[in-house]
């Protein structure tokens, strides 16, 4: 059975290119960057073409990236880094529908002394302006907001909350792993000081992530150790994965505008014949303020997981917001912070595509999934339809 | 993703029994969609009182589709004396078993018999027992004290993969401890009351405690148990798959298994292997 894959928000594929980026440096070039002979030198000079690689994707001097093992080792380091540079202030700002990797960061730090303002999102995902304006403070330590949400695919106003920051004293850190890849993300332009980004949402491999750190920016490393990374990140480098993420940075670079054309137009296309062909379908997060690769639909009457596991027998692979795929027992902090009512939020499927999709595979899930929300329904107790086909 | 096992997975794609009965006998309806799960269960007797048809309609995971069905299927051709005999656990067993995360969809099975067959004896709805502890899903003190009893729950977190409640906001949190504690405090009286157990139901008690819990437990390791004899205070068992190999077989006798046995039957019990 052939795989249609449409969940690149929860991780991609390795883009074969980069793959063969990286082999040889497994039992070829195995040496150690910080080695004496050229042998381990060469394999230096390899981590600093990935490093210009990173760096050209978001528009950074090379020296400010360093590399990590994942975007959540990006998100703690920066947010240790910060408060660590204003141990005098204690309070956070960050927004209610953060990913896990912030989010559960910032609600142990509210138990530890901090405090923690979740600015709030509206009913289509969009960002609270108002409220963060107005709760900033001198207290104010960190400013940690996502540039797109995993979830809806929305994005925030970025450049906006720079300026608001502007000479403040404040640190902003965006957790921008779902934004660099799939929209343009220029750090210069908008001015923030830290951001995490994360190879495996951009087709490199998983282990391997970055974070810019604007030069000058006030800096403390998370994991203490060698002098790799300039002292930032102390760990042998992962040679490898940097190499696949230098690789897998450039290629995306190549396809910001593909991915800003024909897959938002498969994007679109899958949506609108989603929401045409079932009804009560309702689409969650602004229309026109998303990632191109993201649409999040809730099919009300019928529950995510039943969802995911129906067209898993066709190979599809989507995502969904419902209670009963995450473990837990209430439906996603995002969708619940949209005010989505929980009887949509728990039949809600999130598709996000790649350049690898192909407007076949839109429309083999556009068949398919109609007639399986359509049967799911009519097992449900709460659909019109049933209980009266046996009248 | 689940570890579902296979007969799960087929009754979720092929769910036995879908709709609602035509006049029936008794109607039972659990759950609401804010809680992410819900079933309506109808059933008719034939002449004979026995269950001739059972249908259901749920909103819900594949877990809770599956148990919805699989319930149909165990009710169909019992008389409804036999019919409320089925516990939470014989629905698990009948997919063979549940993962523990979604035992709450076996609970809301066992929850909709009642009520249907509540319904059918003529008392109308059953009304709220005790008092709302977990407010985010609407679960009584009752309902919690009674899954921890019957299923041998000891944390707050498997209270809340068999009934929901904690799994919200959780505030309910130090309630559910409470509860929990009450009904383990209860244990020493419990003992006391089996002291004076007649031989017969010693060795049931035995057996049962075996059932219901060691023999899982050593299932998932590969192992199983076997009760070969009782002679008075001496347990006479056989261990059977990894547990007969295993070089800590005698620790897993001594510390888990007489100490379960200890605990829920008799203080006085040992447990010897016999090879």
């Amino acid at each position: 059975m052939d795989i249609v894959y449409m969940d690149n928000n929860a991780t991609t594929k390795v883009d074969p290119v980069v793959l063969d980026a990286m082999m040889p440096y497994f039992t070829e070039f195995y040496g150690n960057a910080s080695s004496m002979h050229s042998f381990g030198g060469a394999v230096g000079r390899e981590i600093a073409a990935a490093r210009d690689k990173v760096a050209a994707l978001i528009n950074a001097e090379p020296g400010e990236i360093i590399f990590t093992s994942c975007g959540t080792e990006s998100d703690s380091t920066a947010i240790y880094a910060a408060i660590r540079s204003n141990p005098n202030k204690k309070h956070i700002i960050t927004s209610r529908v953060e990913h896990p990797a912030v989010k559960n960061l910032y609600e142990y730090l509210a138990k530890t002394g901090y405090r923690v303002t979740w600015v709030p999102v509206d009913k289509d995902g969009v960002l609270d302006m108002d409220f963060f304006r107005r709760h900033l403070s001198d207290d104010t330590a960190l400013v940690s907001i996502m540039w797109a949400n995993n979830e809806s695919g929305v994005i925030f106003p970025i450049a906006e909350i720079a300026d608001a920051l502007k000479d403040k004293g404040i640190v902003f850190h965006s957790d921008a792993v779902q934004a660099v890849g799939k929209v343009p993300v220029d750090v210069k332009a908008v001015g923030l000081d830290m951001l995490s980004l994360s190879g495996h949402k951009l087709h490199g491999p998983k282990g391997v992530g970055a974070l810019y750190v604007r030069k000058g920016a006030k800096f403390s490393p998370f994991m203490i150790g060698g002098h790799q990374e300039r002292g930032r990140r102390g760990g042998t480098e992962n040679v490898a994965s940097i190499v696949g993420l230098g690789r897998a940075s450039e290629l995306v670079k190549g396809h910001l505008e593909e991915m800003n054309t024909r897959v938002r137009a498969l994007r679109d296309r899958l949506e609108e014949g989603l929401l045409k062909n079932t009804p009560n379908a309702l689409l969650n997060g602004a229309k026109d303020l998303r990632l191109p690769n993201t649409t999040n639909i809730s099919f009300e009457y019928v529950e995510g997981e039943a969802i995911l596991l129906m067209m898993d027998q066709f190979g599809i692979c989507a995502s969904s917001g419902s209670a009963c795929t995450s473990g837990s027992l209430e439906p996603s902090h995002v969708l619940r912070a949209m005010g989505v009512p929980f009887t949509a939020a728990h039949g809600s499927i999130r598709f996000s595509l790649s350049t690898y999709n192909t407007e076949k595979e839109v429309d083999f899930v556009v068949e398919k999934l109609p007639p399986i929300i359509e049967r799911l329904r009519h097992m449900s107790p709460f659909w019109k339809g049933a209980g009266c086909q046996l009248q | 993703m689940w570890e579902y096992t296979d007969k799960v997975k087929e009754h979720f794609i092929n769910p036995r029994n879908v709709g609602e009965v035509e006049s029936p006998d008794g109607v039972g309806e659990v759950g609401s969609m804010a809680c992410g799960d819900a079933l309506k269960l109808s059933f008719k007797l034939d002449e004979n009182q026995r269950i001739k048809e059972a249908k259901f309609q749920t909103f819900g995971c594949a877990s809770a589709i599956a148990s919805s069905s699989a319930l149909t299927e165990m009710l169909i051709g019992k008389t409804i004396a036999e019919a409320e005999k089925i516990t939470n656990e014989d629905i698990a067993d009948y997919l063979g078993g549940l993962p523990k995360e979604k035992m709450h969809c076996s609970v809301l099975g066992r929850d909709a018999l009642e009520k249907a067959i509540y319904c059918y004896r003529g008392q109308g709805e059953k009304e709220i027992d005790g008092r709302i502890v977990c407010e985010c899903f609407g679960v009584t003190d009752k309902e919690i004290e009674r899954a921890v009893k019957e299923n041998s729950l000891k944390t707050i977190e498997d209270v809340t993969h068999y009934v929901k409640a904690g799994g919200g906001c959780e505030k309910c949190h130090d309630d559910i401890q409470q509860i929990i504690d009450a009904v383990y405090n209860t244990v020493p009286e419990v003992v006391e009351a089996k002291k004076t157990l007649t031989n017969i139901q010693k060795i049931r008690l035995i057996e049962e405690t075996l059932e219901r819990e060691i023999k899982p437990a050593l299932q998932k390791d590969g192992g199983n148990i076997e009760l070969i004899d009782v002679d008075g205070d001496l347990v006479k068992v056989q261990l059977i798959g990894t547990c007969a190999t295993c070089k800590a077989s005698q620790l897993t006798l001594k510390n888990y298994v007489e100490a379960r046995l200890q605990e829920m039957v008799s203080p006085d019990l040992i447990v010897e292997e016999v090879k």
